[in-house]
Parts: structure tokens; C-alpha cells; sequence
């Protein structure tokens, strides 16, 4: 039992489901993490980008590099619409915008109205064949106890070769002076302003630059599925990922991967366990596996408030760095 | 250097008078005004600054210095007015572009950015960096030697500051006094041509006060810039300015060299009068008070 259960959590932890929410990550740290910006719309990203794709493929018979554009395209539009009328004021509005945003989106492409584009509640397949064509490898079973097949490996490595290549990015972007000034508006704009820093060019590139990162980690979750449908895109999935980036360590280049994997791999391992505590009928009352998502969520949450209280740098972050925050 | 020394060359023949005209102003101010609801912050008719010099801007609580900073510096917008900086018109210039023009300000409560290094908070400040556009931020060697430049540079102004040891800390490491000496070392890195020195002694032990006040001097004498600087403490105002002008509720209401503010009805009126807790000078406000009330 405990060796499914360890399997089970790997399974997750390295597979393209954890790839996807890396980037997301990724893309939120870049916002949240270096430039101080409050994106609680992550997820919004994610749809657009799932969407570009789908919809550009699916819907219009377009090549798949070209819903790859387009995914990324939406994603820099998006990034202007919510940008241009927000990043002059306070953190908090942009908060707000980016919150109602992503749940606006969702319920556009949810509508019946938009049936012949987005298939509303149904969703889109059909979009990822292309994509599984490109894949080198032979049918069969992969990683041993883990059984990823072809397609899976693929959509694995393409996943984590983005997380790789994009985490790469950050890490070249934040240290050269582009990243300093970055950080200086995060610790404060109006001293960045008084040293000649146009800081909301500098806000708005960040903020299509992560934004973009989360509409390609959208586009690996839906890949990976080949299926899209809107209720993916809830507003929780933006807070799993700040629960990602915090876990792995906020404003590290390798955090949100780090905090990826653990937090996958935790969640699934407690399903797992879970569920395997309440079909044996250890617990009365409860039964069912309704309940086992809702329990392994609750217990997730406990351990981030435990990890809050007792490493609250995360991970990989720098504690004499948090220290300073509260100042 | 006694405070009554005479007039620097620059001002000589100039009246003691509010708005007077100087022979070679870096900044010229023209009808401007910003009122918060019902109260006028500022409200200036003209108001010249000199350059090469350093000038003190002095006045009670409440009298609009601060207000006159951030408007003049692009962190406000007046409700109306002009103003010209060496010559070229900068209302409605925003603050980014002030700064790059070559107006830098400090800040009243300092501003360092306490998640970043000493020595980066300086290498911010230089201008025209290769390495801050996006895409070339992205190879490293076409920015690289640029990047070495401004670092030896920041290492230099730390050095001068005497905060090189400290350099690879995060400035929220800081002593307060340390602070000011970064943010005034920091401005410095854009090369401004006129330094906005809003309170630096602010909160400093008179030692660092010292060095603090070397420091201002340096920027007029060694660098030939021009400063503008905020202050309540009297002797400080009186030892380094050429030239001091005087705000209450928003208006100038006296300028001349420190010796002849010292003496002025207007100032003690309004300003000693207000701070300093001397009986005798508030009985006598109180008086006129009064009496303004009974007309």
C-alpha cells in the first residue's frame, strides 16, 4: 500500500499535470516574485493560451505552430487589456482586475453562445494530434512501476524541456540590469521612478513576459489532456499556483519547479493515501471519494500552514531576504 | 565659513525679495499651484533657482516643500502652472523623464531598497544602461562592459560615501543615517545637473550629520552641481546655503542669503514663531491674532 501510494505521488510529481502548474509558476514568480505585481488572474492566462491553441486548431483546421501563436499572442493582448488601466495604480487594483478577468474569460468561453468557437460546457478535443505526431516515442510502456505511455512521456518531456528553457530565461533576465530595475519596482517604484526608470513599460513587460509563461503552461495542461473544457480554468488553480511559487521559495529561479513537484506530489500522495484509509473502512462515517479530494486538499493546506510557520522563505528562498519584507 | 559671509558672486546685486530674479536660474517657476480639497499646498508666483549653488528651502510644517518636490519633480501634478529646468519647459513631464533630464530628488522617508544590495541600489541609478532593454537584456556580452563601467563607478561613490564595506548587504541592513547616505550616493549615479535634497539630515546623529553636510558641499564645490535641499535644523540651513528661500501655507514669502533670513520679520513671523516654543513670540502672535479677528 505504501508502495502505490509513493508511486502514485511520482506518477503526479514528475508528470505533465506538475510541468503545466511549474509554469504557471514560473510566470506568476516573474510577476509576484520579482516585479511586486498581484496577478490573482494567473489561470486567465492559462485559459487563453488554452484556448488560442485549441480553438485556432480544432475549430479552424490551423497547423499547430500556429496555435501555439496565437495561445501566446492572447496572451500578450490579454496582458495589455488588464495592464494599460491598472499598472499606473496600486498593487491591489490590478488584484481585482486580473481576478475578474480570468473568471469573465471563463464564463465567455462557457457561455452557450459561444458554442461554435468554444463548445461551451463541452469543451474542445481533437486539437493535440499534430502535436502526439511530432512524438519520438514508440508505443509501449515507459519508467517501470510509473506506466507512462508514448504519449505521456512526450507531452512530459516537451513540459518540463519548457520549464527548463523558460526558468533558464528568468534566470538571465533577473541578473542582468533589466531584472535589477525590476526588483527595484518591486521594492519601491517612486525611488525606481526618481532614478529615471520608466517603471510602467517595465510593469507591462513583466507582466506579458509571465503572463505569455502562463498562457504556454495552459497549453501543456490541455496538450497533455487533448481535451479542453472551461471548468479547468477556476480560480483556484491561480492559487495552487501561488501555493507552488510560495512553497518552492518566492523570487528563486528554480522555486516554482521545486514547489511544483512537492506540491503534486504531496496532493496526489494524500489522495492515495487517503483514499486507501477510507476504502479499507478504517474511519466510519466517511465513504466515497467525494470526500477524499475534499480531505487531501484540507491536509494539503495544513501542511502549507505548517510549512508557513516554520520555513516561511519556502524552500529555496533566503530568510534574511523575507526578513527584510516586513520592514 | 561664518554664517554671514557674503553673497556668492553668482548673486551679487540680487534682492532680498520673494520671486527675485536671478542672473542664471537652472529652474524657473511660474504661477504654480496644487490645492489638497480646500488648502493650498502650494502656491507659487515665480520662484528662481540659482545655479552652481545650493539653495535651502525652509518653512513650518505644512508649508508645501514636500508638495513643491514632488510637483516639481514629476511625482505630482500641479492644478495649474509652468515651470522651465535648464531652459526646456518640464510641467507635465513625467518622473522618469525629470530624472533622465537631470533633476533627481531623494525622499523624505528614505527610500532604499532594502531587498537588493548597497552596491545595486547604486548601479540602478546609472542612466542609459544597455542591459535594462528587454531584449538585449537577454545577451549578457552586449551589456557586459557597459555593466563593469557602472560598477566601478558605484564602487567609487560607495568609497567616497564610506559605505564600501557594507556593500554586498541589503541596504534594509541600514542604519537610518546610513540610508540618507546611500539615497544621496544613489542620485548621484544619474548624474543629475540638480540634486532635490528632500530632509537629508533628517533623523541623522550630528556625527554623520558632519559628513552628511561635507557631502552636500562636495556637490557644489567639487562637481559644480546645483542643490536644492529641505531642512528644519537651522544651523545646518545657515552653514551650507548660498541662498535661502522661505514657504509658508504654499506661498514664498522671503529669500536672501541665510544672513538676511535670519533677520527677516516675515520668517520669524511665520516660521520661528511657529516652532520655537518662546513665550514672548507667542504671546505676541496671540496678540495679532486677536486683533486680526476683532477687524
Amino acid at each position: 500500500m505504501i508502495e502505490t501510494l509513493f508511486f502514485d505521488a511520482l506518477r503526479s510529481a514528475i508528470g505533465p499535470t506538475a510541468a503545466s502548474y511549474a509554469l504557471l509558476a514560473v510566470g506568476l514568480n516573474l510577476h509576484f516574485g520579482y516585479t511586486g505585481l498581484l496577478n490573482f488572474g494567473q489561470v486567465g492566462y492559462m485559459l487563453v493560451g488554452a484556448y488560442g491553441l485549441s480553438i485556432t486548431v480544432a475549430v479552424f483546421g490551423g497547423p499547430l505552430w500556429l496555435g501555439l501563436i496565437v495561445g501566446m499572442l492572447a496572451a500578450v493582448v490579454l496582458s495589455i487589456i488588464l495592464g494599460a488601466p491598472t499598472l499606473r495604480l496600486r498593487a491591489d487594483y490590478l488584484a481585482i482586475t486580473t481576478i475578474a478577468a480570468s473568471e469573465i474569460l471563463r464564463f465567455l468561453v462557457r457561455n452557450t453562445g459561444s458554442d461554435d468557437l468554444t463548445g461551451s460546457v463541452f469543451g474542445l478535443r481533437q486539437f493535440a494530434g499534430e502535436f502526439y505526431d511530432w512524438s519520438p516515442f514508440a508505443p509501449g510502456e515507459y519508467l517501470g512501476p510509473l506506466g507512462f505511455n508514448a504519449n505521456r512521456m512526450w507531452v512530459t518531456l516537451v513540459g518540463w524541456g519548457l520549464v527548463a528553457a523558460l526558468s533558464a530565461m528568468v534566470w538571465t533576465l533577473m541578473r542582468s540590469p533589466w531584472g535589477r530595475v525590476l526588483r527595484s519596482i518591486r521594492e519601491d517604484e517612486d525611488a525606481a521612478r526618481s532614478l529615471g526608470k520608466n517603471v510602467f513599460l517595465y510593469k507591462m513587460q513583466s507582466l506579458i513576459i509571465g503572463g505569455v509563461i502562463g498562457a504556454i503552461g495552459g497549453m501543456v495542461f490541455v496538450l497533455a489532456l487533448q481535451n479542453v473544457t472551461p471548468d479547468m480554468f477556476l480560480p483556484q488553480v491561480t492559487f495552487f499556483a501561488f501555493a507552488i511559487m510560495i512553497l518552492g521559495g518566492t523570487s528563486t529561479v528554480l522555486g516554482p519547479t521545486a514547489g511544483a513537484v512537492l506540491f503534486w506530489f504531496l496532493l496526489t500522495g494524500l489522495q492515495s493515501g487517503i483514499r486507501g484509509v477510507v476504502d479499507a473502512g478504517v474511519i466510519p462515517g466517511i465513504t466515497g471519494g467525494q470526500v477524499v479530494g475534499a480531505v487531501s486538499l484540507i491536509a494539503v493546506g495544513l501542511l502549507l500552514m505548517l510549512l508557513m510557520v516554520f520555513r516561511p522563505q519556502g524552500i529555496l528562498g533566503d530568510r534574511e531576504e523575507l526578513r527584510l519584507d516586513v520592514s | 565659513m561664518s554664517p554671514d559671509a557674503t553673497v556668492p558672486a553668482g548673486l551679487a546685486g540680487v534682492a532680498h525679495e520673494p520671486g527675485v530674479a536671478k542672473p542664471d536660474p537652472i529652474l524657473v517657476v511660474d504661477g504654480l499651484r496644487r490645492a489638497f480639497g480646500g488648502v493650498r499646498a502650494v502656491d507659487v508666483d515665480h520662484l528662481e533657482i540659482p545655479r552652481g549653488l545650493i539653495t535651502g528651502l525652509i518653512g513650518p510644517n505644512g508649508a508645501g516643500k514636500t508638495t513643491l518636490f514632488n510637483l516639481l519633480t514629476g511625482f505630482d501634478r500641479p492644478d495649474e502652472g509652468e515651470w522651465t529646468f535648464d531652459g526646456r519647459s518640464a510641467a507635465g513631464v513625467p518622473a522618469y523623464r525629470v530624472a533622465r533630464d537631470g533633476m533627481v530628488r531623494t525622499f523624505q522617508l528614505t527610500k532604499a531598497l532594502s531587498r537588493m544590495t548597497v552596491l545595486e541600489n547604486l548601479m540602478l541609478g546609472a542612466s542609459q544602461q544597455r542591459g535594462e532593454h528587454i531584449l538585449r537584456a537577454l545577451l549578457p556580452w552586449g551589456w557586459r562592459t557597459q555593466e563593469a563601467e557602472v560598477r566601478d563607478r558605484a564602487e567609487g561613490l560607495l568609497a567616497r560615501f564610506k559605505l564600501d564595506h557594507m556593500r554586498d548587504q541589503f541596504a534594509g541592513t541600514l542604519s537610518g543615517g546610513q540610508r540618507k547616505l546611500l539615497e544621496m550616493a544613489r542620485a548621484l549615479m544619474v548624474e543629475p545637473s540638480l540634486v532635490m535634497l528632500d530632509e537629508p539630515m533628517a533623523g541623522v546623529n550630528p556625527a554623520l550629520t558632519q559628513s552628511l553636510l561635507g557631502h552636500v558641499k562636495d556637490l557644489r564645490d567639487v562637481e559644480g552641481r546645483s542643490v536644492v535641499f529641505v531642512e528644519h535644523d537651522m544651523d545646518v540651513v545657515f552653514d551650507i546655503s548660498d541662498w535661502v528661500v522661505c514657504l509658508a501655507e504654499g506661498r514664498v514669502i522671503a529669500e536672501g542669503p541665510p544672513a538676511s533670513i535670519g533677520a527677516n520679520p516675515a520668517v520669524i513671523d511665520a516660521y520661528l514663531g511657529a516652532t520655537h516654543d518662546h513665550s514672548a513670540l507667542r504671546e505676541e502672535r496671540r496678540r495679532r491674532q486677536a486683533a486680526r479677528g476683532d477687524a
